[in-house]
């Protein structure tokens, strides 16, 4: 049981639209398959949609805060779109702190923002 | 439905099997979606604490009634190692996994009430409850 999460290529931007509850190896899986995507397409920029995730805990948060470490690292900007509010709240109360992460309400938000960031 | 279920947790995909039951009990007691990841996110992180400190353990959810009150309990129950100062996992930043796990502070705060008892060499047990408002 391996379902791998689409990554799809947009000009220069990745989308990701994560739509079903990630366990522990689909999430390590995307982490990898999203940098190789970024290396092979040589995208500049990744939006990962959240708003069908209807919970985050701490181990899904370590993997989405690495694999935006990892992104910047190969020069890709990551924006996080979608967050719920029940999201947010579980977040802050568990103590997880996703700092210095660009985020928008949408994936529509997110990709203006994205491509103002990348114009700059 | 009985008012116990629970999840034995040996490997990952234990810890997906008892967010799972927890979180449709949580919707059939009548918690709200933000209760609902609330305690959904509690039961992920204490079966990943029985996964990664103990190896092997049970997570038991139960539909609880109390002075006209209801709510939901977990019970994250293992056989390992213990916890050898309890203050100590209180405090918000410790670990002694490298990261993983928000740590027991996190899960306190999730839910309304909350229990550690343990003892060294012989395991552990976490008993914490969500009331429904």
């Amino acid at each position: 049981m391996n379902v791998r999460i689409p990554i799809l290529k947009l000009d220069e931007v990745l989308i990701v639209s994560i739509q079903w509850e990630l366990d522990d190896q689909t999430a390590i899986q995307f982490q990898e398959d999203l940098l190789n995507k970024m290396h092979e397409t040589t995208a500049r920029g990744v939006v990962i949609d959240l708003t069908s995730i209807d919970f985050i805990d701490s181990f899904i948060a370590k993997v989405l805060g690495d694999v935006i470490s990892m992104s910047s690292l190969m020069g890709a900007k990551v924006v996080i779109t979608g967050i719920q509010p029940a999201v947010a709240i579980t977040l802050i109360e568990l103590g997880i702190r996703l700092e210095n992460v660009r985020t928008a309400l949408d994936l529509e938000n997110g990709l203006t923002k994205l491509r103002r960031e990348l114009e700059a | 439905m009985s008012n116990r279920s629970s999840v034995e947790i040996f490997t990952e995909w234990d810890i997906v099997a008892a967010r799972q039951l927890g979180r449709n009990e949580a919707k059939n007691s009548g918690f709200g979606t933000v209760d609902q990841a609330r305690i959904t996110t509690a039961i992920s992180e204490l079966a990943r604490n029985i996964y990664l400190y103990a190896g092997k353990g049970k997570i038991e959810i139960e539909r609880v009634s109390t002075d006209g009150m209801k709510g939901m309990t977990i019970i994250a129950s293992d056989e390992g190692p213990g916890i050898p100062d309890l203050r100590k996992v209180m405090e918000d930043g410790f670990s002694t996994s490298g990261g993983l796990g928000a740590g027991m502070p996190g899960v306190k705060r999730l839910m309304d009430d909350f229990k550690v008892e343990s003892e060294v060499g012989k395991g552990t047990t976490i008993t914490a409850t969500k009331w429904l408002r």
